[in-house]
């Protein structure tokens, strides 16, 4: 089954228009700024604003399609959706909130109960089941809301921002574990997101939108590259790497050996990240504090309006921003052999 | 922390105290003049019974056809920005500030046997003057803006975006308005059915206008009492004067803390 | 005139020596200040007509009326009711005044009878009291408490009838507003009271055998801050030109 949604609306002085599918079974994260219509897409696609122009067809479903006439209301939307701030129903204790859709569908209040209790569990929170939206943390809230928009088995799983109301720490640990459950429901994710971390960890697919019009659309690795816009550069140039800490190094899937800095997390599988404005380029091998230093060979320039984005292969392969100036001082292009070097402390580590 | 800086200043204490006065003492009065020992024979009389049991059916009554009617008139006041929404609000409130005599007048214009509606309601036999109907619909009258207004104040409140949730999990409009909205509203809707049962059970000048005054039919408890005290038998007025209050007292006690911050 | 100066003369017999001698031929009187005057449903045309001709005569004094069932008023003298004078529809009620000390000696200054009130032509066909116990016929009488009440009653129990009223009103007035409005197809009240009706209402005369006589007193109240202008009102109702609008009102002489 695939989505295939192309929403033109607008809502109040706010135009949209969008196209974006989604593959079966995948992943794709809609990423932008603040007033980009995101949240808008989202919510036309779940039926609770009605397009003004184009089609959502969700398998062999028409769900909105203006010219024709046609419009399924929200809740026949075989959509389900995680909200920014939970949203969960405050007079409802945990397990009555992730039985709410169930007792929708019909089911006797014993079964939703029974099989929301399992939904509960899944998501680790099986002792939580009697208490209220209030007395959970914010991150507990955030589990509830997925389980309840997942018990009603949905085609389409939509996510606005899931994690955006978390703090820091918490935000973490709920990210991996989005990423267990959203790997284990096998349908179509549309996640709409404003930090890259999300999408790039979580994703297959990105779209960037930017004052309601898809700027760019392909795999992190694409855009990392060649990012379109000063926005998709500053949002999806980060350098990611798969790779297991030991102490204070972080060995990669490729062999490589990042330092990171001493205050790290226990020992076992991580990502590595490096933001590409904290990598330096040098003719030659760099002397002096970074302790991060990679030979490689320049693969690609991306000129953008005040920089340019820099693809380095080697044994780590990573994208730098560097000044237009610099380019021209360092001579840079396509095959020439360079150094990039990183602080330690601009490394960030989190656990997978 | 030092002592007398968290208690309330003396002259605003003064104040309050007299305002307490201004309800206590009237009350006091009361029960200070209660004929306790002729108590009980003047609540057993067969008027009495009939004013109470009277007075209970009508305002439970009203209170019902009050909810029934209001909530949704409520939601679309809250909800829906109409041409005339105004002039709908200024009609719901108006019995409020309206002299309950004169709101029983008007109801007698409208609905009694030569009334506006009240004549082609005669020829097919629905009577409200003089009937037990009719005081219901006096109380009502005068009571519901309570309830009205403090629900539509709630639904006012309500995120909305609960309800997108809701309907993105299966509800319909209809389902997501039983399950999830009027929950959310329930200290409120508790609340204003309260205050307008208390409205209801109270009326006079509207249902002695409308409805007459007829033992067992339309004589509710403050006719009652009203009767009594002008054919100078204050016993009887004073007791079940102490009934009508004790019965709101009670209600007013058990209606939890947080229903009455929902007023 | 004539009778003007005739109760000039006797008012200043009454005052005596209380004060300056009142003017002889003069068309006004020295009295000045307020006069509440508290009085039955009944007497309110008669009494309010009479307040053009005592403005005429006491062009200082202003005279308020609270006009209600007296059972009614008798209550609100009793807790206290700044009344200068109280006239009432029967004897019960002044005479709780009377045996509280209220009130000064009441005189009789009206009688009044009861006549049965019905829609203008008289659609109902009524004829008499026991055409009310008709089955389906809407009768509203006054609450037994209101003279007018007590005497319906009585009447009734002359005739011999039993009337199922709709409803029980607390005045003569808002007995006779049920059957001008509508509401009521028939009701008992005073005489008086249908004459006030005028077209708005038809009387069913009721036989001598079967009415009551309603007689009204009127007093002073001893708490009366205005004794002079008090006794004066009482004076004028029992033997002044009270008595010429209570008259062209329906009523009876005392």
């Amino acid at each position: 089954m695939t989505l295939d949604a192309a929403v033109d609306v607008t809502v109040g002085t706010f135009h949209l228009d969008v196209r974006v599918a989604v593959g079966d079974g995948e992943l794709v994260a809609v990423l932008g700024p603040n007033g980009a219509g995101k949240t808008t897409f989202l919510r036309a696609l779940a039926g609770l604003v009605a397009i003004d122009g184009g089609r959502i067809v969700l398998g062999d479903q028409v769900l909105d399609d203006p010219a024709a006439g046609v419009f399924v209301a929200p809740e026949r939307r075989p959509v389900g959706v995680v909200f920014q701030d939970h949203l969960l129903f405050p007079h409802l204790s945990a397990l009555d909130n992730v039985a709410f859709g169930l007792r929708r569908q019909g089911r006797s209040r014993r079964a939703a109960r029974a099989a929301a209790g399992e939904w509960l569990g899944r998501v680790g929170l099986a002792a939580e089941a009697d208490r209220r939206p209030a007395q959970l943390s914010g991150g507990q809230a955030q589990r509830v809301a997925l389980a309840r928009a997942l018990a009603t088995d949905p085609a389409v799983l939509l996510l606005d921002e899931p994690l955006a109301a978390l703090d820091v720490h918490t935000r973490t640990a709920v990210r991996r574990d989005l990423r267990r459950h959203l790997d284990g429901f096998g349908g179509m994710r549309l996640l709409v997101t404003h930090d890259p971390i999300d999408a790039l960890t979580l994703a297959h697919r990105l779209v960037i939108v930017e004052g309601g019009r898809v700027v760019q659309e392909g795999t992190p690795e694409e855009i990392t590259e060649r990012p379109r816009t000063e926005y998709a550069a500053e949002l999806v140039g980060t350098n990611l790497y798969r790779g297991t800490a030991e102490g204070e190094l972080v060995r990669t899937e490729g062999g490589a050996v990042i330092v990171a800095p001493a205050a790290m997390t226990a020992p076992g599988p991580v990502y590595a990240v490096i933001s590409p404005a904290a990598v330096a380029i040098h003719r030659h091998e760099p002397e002096g504090s970074p302790r991060n230093t990679w030979p490689g060979r320049v693969a690609h320039i991306e000129r953008l309006t005040t920089k340019a984005r820099v693809r380095v292969d080697g044994p780590i392969a990573i994208v730098a921003d560097v000044t237009a100036a610099a380019v021209n001082a360092l001579d840079l292009r396509e095959g020439a052999e360079v150094w990039t070097a990183v602080k330690a402390s601009e490394v960030g580590v989190y656990p997978v | 922390m030092r002592a007398g800086t968290t208690r309330p200043p003396a002259p605003v204490v003064a104040v309050a105290a007299l305002a307490v006065a201004l309800f206590a003492i009237p009350l006091a009065g009361l029960v200070w003049k209660a004929p306790w020992d002729s108590a009980w024979s003047q609540l057993s009389s067969a008027d009495a019974r009939a004013a109470l049991r009277l007075s209970l059916v009508t305002s439970l009554a009203a209170t019902a056809l009050a909810v029934v009617l209001g909530i949704p008139l409520a939601w679309v006041q809250a909800r829906f920005d109409y041409p005339g929404r105004r002039v709908v609000r200024a009609l719901t409130t108006l019995p409020m500030v309206l002299p309950p005599v004169v709101g029983g007048i008007a109801l007698l214009l409208a609905l009694g046997r030569r009334g506006l509606v009240g004549q082609y309601l005669d020829r097919v036999g629905v009577q409200l003057p003089f009937h037990l109907p009719g005081a219901v619909l006096a109380e009502a009258f005068v009571a519901m803006p309570f309830f009205v207004l403090t629900v539509e104040a709630a639904l006012r409140t309500v995120d909305s975006r609960l309800e997108d949730a809701a309907r993105t999990l299966g509800a319909g409009r209809a389902s997501v308005f039983w399950h999830v909205t009027l929950p959310l509203v329930r200290p409120s809707l508790v609340a204003g059915a309260v205050l307008c049962w208390a409205r209801a059970l109270g009326e006079f000048g509207a249902t002695i206008t409308f409805a007459g005054n007829l033992s067992g039919h339309t004589q509710t408890l403050p006719l009652f009492v009203y009767v009594k005290l002008e054919g100078a038998n204050p016993d009887a007025a004073i007791v079940l004067s102490l009934v009508l209050l004790a019965m709101s007292l009670v209600v007013l006690v058990s209606l939890r803390d947080r229903w009455l911050r929902a007023l | 005139m004539w009778k003007i100066a005739v109760w000039l003369v006797a008012l200043s017999v009454v005052l005596g020596g209380c004060g300056p001698s009142t003017k002889t031929a003069a068309t006004t009187l020295p009295l000045t200040g307020n006069l509440t005057v508290f009085a039955a449903a009944s007497l309110t045309e008669a009494f309010t007509a009479e307040k053009a001709t005592l403005a005429s005569k006491a062009p200082h004094l202003t005279v308020t009326y609270s006009f209600a069932g007296s059972q009614a008023l008798v209550t609100q003298i009793q807790q206290g009711a700044p009344a200068d004078v109280f006239a009432s529809a029967d004897q019960k009620s002044m005479q709780k005044l009377v045996d509280a000390g209220l009130v000064d000696a009441p005189r009789v200054f009206a009688r009044n009878k009861l006549e049965i009130v019905v829609a203008p032509g008289n659609p109902k066909h009524i004829t008499g009291l026991a055409d009310l116990a008709q089955p389906g016929l809407v009768v509203v009488l006054e609450d037994p408490s209101v003279p007018a009440g007590a005497y319906s009653r009585q009447a009734l129990q002359k005739a011999g009838v039993t009337v199922k009223p709709k409803s029980l009103e607390l005045d003569v007035k808002s007995t006779l507003a049920k059957v001008t409005s509508g509401e009521a197809d028939a009701a008992i009240v005073y005489v008086s009271d249908v004459q006030s009706a005028g077209t708005r209402a038809t009387g069913v005369a009721i036989p001598d055998a079967q009415n009551v006589v309603a007689t009204y007193p009127v007093a002073v109240v001893k708490a009366s801050k205005n004794h002079a202008a008090a006794t004066a009102f009482v004076d004028e109702v029992v033997s002044g030109s009270g008595q010429a609008a209570l008259r062209h009102q329906g009523f009876l002489a005392p």
